[in-house]
């Protein structure tokens, strides 16, 4: 084993092969977790949304669908660097440049999704699409609407700066050479939990952008 | 293999014992040893459990009397909410996972330390800021809402502190969900050579089921408290009936985490059962495979019975009918598991030492808690009984009859290992027997008092239940002295009691092969396993003709 490999493997492992492949086992049961984090909040939407059909529909009309759609394909294109800086780490021969400018680019692609979602979190104010007195629709239902919307993006808005951080934190190690990132399985780790991140959007994006808008 | 060792001929560490190994407090406050941060989850549990047997010390205090003197019904409702909430999710969820659990998986599967040491250790970190943030909400003006947080009480018209209580067990929710995920990922990445999956000792086999229920039950707890906090805080309306919301779905996601709960507290309960008994009966565990097939079973099962906790709530008559159904199949391997302890019984040379008595003790009370169980199951019977002292009375016997008689038998079996003493052994016997019947005095009348009529939570009540209310409290005053007698003579054989040797009971299992104390690393040598679990006696003799240890194998072998 090499002498880089060797300063990876921390207690209580013997080897990095299987270092690697319990650090992956336990992300796969935190999301396994996470599945059902996120599951419950999409199951008491789904509740209300059958519950309140037409004043969903009337609600969804009122998201920006640009904003929605953009930060789809960046997260979406933020998946794809992610996976390049994962098989990268792998591959056999050294592409430590290249992980590291793609986790590079995948913070940056996170950040960009938060800035979109900035502007439409302060559109979303101006026109006052918070549940309260002020609420803009007649219809109450639509109110828990633009309640799970806020909770729902709030909470993937908060996995994804964590997801930021550990993305950037990565990223920055390995430029100054503090971390070695070949074979590393922190790289393959940070990657599995980012595109959970992406695979949640991926649902909050029709069930936030798209009611009420196909007829 | 010369670096392995075959158990019976594992040298015995020199080092010193994971006590021993560094003295600071700093080491103890940073450690990534399982085995250290087992105690100081031992300590911080230990004092909430304290606590919240102080808030109910209370409450039965109260309750002697039909007319309620001694408090008014505001602090009425917040001591046995405060009792409610530190005892289900401060004590009891991570009772057994969090101290004999941490401490035992990596020893009894031959493994160095959990998975995931750093993640061990922010675990606990996390439980004591829960629980402060918790236990600050509870002391500063305290929380009415019961330990359930049901809506649209908790949420539009309690004027308590329900917003810090719930954010500390939201959080709380996340250091067992770590553990969780640290005890699965143990099990499967890091047994030692030759510990299959069927040689496990079915208390790792009952952690296991416990960590996968935990991990994927948990975050549906986490998003129903995260909507109260929600509604509390930002006026959200999504449980608000007024403005289109649904009370009724707070109490799906609620108890779609707090029934397989239940068995988060019984399952490990039921682990350290299994390893008392074949130890003291000296007998094979009856039915080993079907033994892990019922403990699978119940976390399955467990997952899809939560509708009986609302069948007065407002549900179609064909889900009750599918929840009650499901709620009567989850007794069968409940009930397997009580068959095969008593089967493991028959022909033994039983020993009643403290431990026995506890899992004993344990499978009475747990076989009483199952079958009001099974009342409650029926529909007929439940709507008649919900909300009174009948279900106090059912879930006390399964969680507490149940659970503590288990963690104390499993602190006393273990405790030679955890601390390398004797505990004083007639003390004991006599806490274990004072705790038998002190619960029962305790908790059996209230089926009588429930099944009456007498409502649970309320503050007075009609003078004919007050026979049954002294009744319950002054065998709640026995089972306190039964609780702090333990805490005495366990604090007192650290200083003074005999050494203890590294397998005082002459149990099978990897972690009495090592030395008591375990050494920082747990063994010197890798550990193989040859021979499954409980082999007190050859197959097909009883428990007289075998040799009954590993270690007089060895001696023979001489």
């Amino acid at each position: 084993m090499s002498e880089a490999a060797e300063r990876l493997i921390r207690e209580p492992w013997s080897d990095l092969g299987r270092q690697t492949e319990g650090a992956t086992f336990g992300i796969w049961l935190f999301l396994a977790s996470e599945m059902l984090f996120f599951g419950a909040l999409i199951l008491t939407y789904a509740v209300m949304r059958i519950d309140h059909p037409a004043a969903f529909a009337a609600a969804g009309r009122e998201t920006n669908l640009v904003f929605g759609t953009l930060n789809t394909a960046i997260l979406l294109t933020s998946s794809l660097t992610m996976a390049v800086a994962s098989l990268a780490a792998k591959a056999e021969e050294d592409l430590r440049r290249l992980v590291i400018v793609c986790l590079a680019l995948t913070a940056a692609l996170g950040l960009a999704f938060m800035v979109v979602k900035g502007l439409e979190y302060r559109e979303d104010i101006e026109k006052s699409l918070v549940p309260g007195p002020n609420f803009p629709l007649l219809q109450a239902p639509a109110q828990i609407f633009f309640a799970l919307y806020w909770l729902m993006t709030g909470v993937h808005a908060l996995h994804l700066s964590v997801g930021i951080v550990l993305v950037g934190r990565l990223a920055l190690l390995g430029w100054r050479g503090r971390l070695e990132m070949r074979r590393s399985p922190e790289v393959e780790v940070t990657g599995l939990y980012w595109h959970l991140v992406d695979v949640v959007w991926v649902i909050l994006y029709p069930i936030f952008y798209l009611p009420g808008r196909s007829g | 293999m010369s670096d392995s060792a075959t158990l019976g001929q594992l040298p015995l560490p020199v080092e010193p014992d994971y006590l021993r190994f560094e003295r600071t407090v700093w080491s103890w406050l940073t450690t990534t040893d399982h085995k250290r941060i087992a105690i100081l989850f031992a300590v911080v549990i230990t004092l909430f459990f304290f606590m919240g047997g102080a808030a109910i010390t209370l409450v039965r205090l109260e309750l002697v009397s039909p007319e309620g003197h001694l408090l008014t019904s505001d602090t009425y409702n917040k001591l046995f909410s405060f009792h409610g909430i530190v005892m289900v999710w401060f004590f009891l969820v991570p009772s057994i996972p969090n101290t004999l659990g941490i401490f035992l998986v990596p020893l009894m599967i031959g493994a160095s330390d959990l998975a995931f040491p750093r993640l061990n250790l922010f675990s606990w970190y996390l439980t004591v800021a829960a629980g402060a943030c918790t236990v600050y909400a509870l002391i500063a003006g305290g929380v009415d809402t019961g330990w359930t947080f049901y809506t649209p009480f908790s949420t539009l018209f309690s004027n308590t502190h329900v917003f810090a209580a719930a954010l500390g067990v939201f959080l709380v929710g996340f250091s067992t969900i770590a553990t969780g995920v640290n005890i699965i990922a143990t099990v499967h990445m890091l047994r030692c050579p030759g510990m299959a999956w069927f040689r496990l000792p079915l208390f790792v086999w009952a952690m296991y089921a416990t960590s996968i229920v935990i991990v994927l039950a948990t975050p549906v707890l986490a998003i129903s408290l995260l909507l109260v906090m929600a509604e509390r805080w930002l006026g959200l309306p999504i449980f608000d009936p007024a403005r289109g919301g649904d009370p009724i779905l707070f109490q799906h996601l609620f108890w779609f985490y707090s029934h397989p709960a239940v068995y988060i507290m019984v399952l490990p309960a039921m682990g350290v059962v299994s390893e008392i008994i074949p130890a003291f009966a000296r007998r094979r565990i009856f039915g080993y495979t079907f033994m892990v097939y019922a403990i699978l079973g119940i976390s399955g099962i467990g997952f899809f019975v939560w509708g009986h906790h609302m069948f007065v709530s407002g549900m179609s008559a064909y889900t009750a009918l599918i929840f009650s159904f499901l709620s009567f199949i989850i007794a069968v391997p409940s009930a397997i598991k009580v068959f095969n302890w008593t089967f493991s019984l028959y022909r033994g040379q039983i020993a009643f030492d403290a431990p026995m008595l506890y899992a004993l003790g344990f499978v009475g009370l747990f076989t009483t808690g199952g079958l009001s169980g099974l009342f409650l199951a029926a529909i007929p019977v439940d709507v008649q009984v919900t909300d009174t002292y009948f279900v106090v009375a059912h879930f006390h016997y399964i969680m507490v009859g149940g659970s503590v008689s288990a963690l104390f038998g499993g602190l006393h079996f273990w405790w030679p290992k955890v601390t390398g003493k004797m505990y004083p052994e007639s003390w004991a016997r006599f806490a274990a027997i004072l705790m038998y019947f002190g619960f029962n005095l305790t908790f059996a009348p209230q089926f009588i008092a429930g099944y009456l009529g007498m409502p649970r939570r309320y503050h007075t009540y009609p003078p004919e239940f007050q026979i049954y209310n002294v009744m319950s409290s002054s065998g709640a005053a026995i089972l306190a002295a039964a609780y702090l007698l333990p805490l005495g003579y366990l604090a007192w054989s650290l200083f003074f009691a005999r050494t203890a040797p590294s397998n005082p009971w002459d149990a099978t299992g990897l972690e009495w092969s090592t030395t008591s104390p375990p050494p920082h690393k747990n063994f010197s040598v890798q550990p193989r396993v040859v021979r499954p679990p409980y082999e007190y006696h050859p197959e097909g003799h009883s428990a007289e003709v075998g040799p009954p240890s590993y270690q007089r194998e060895q001696e023979l072998l001489q």
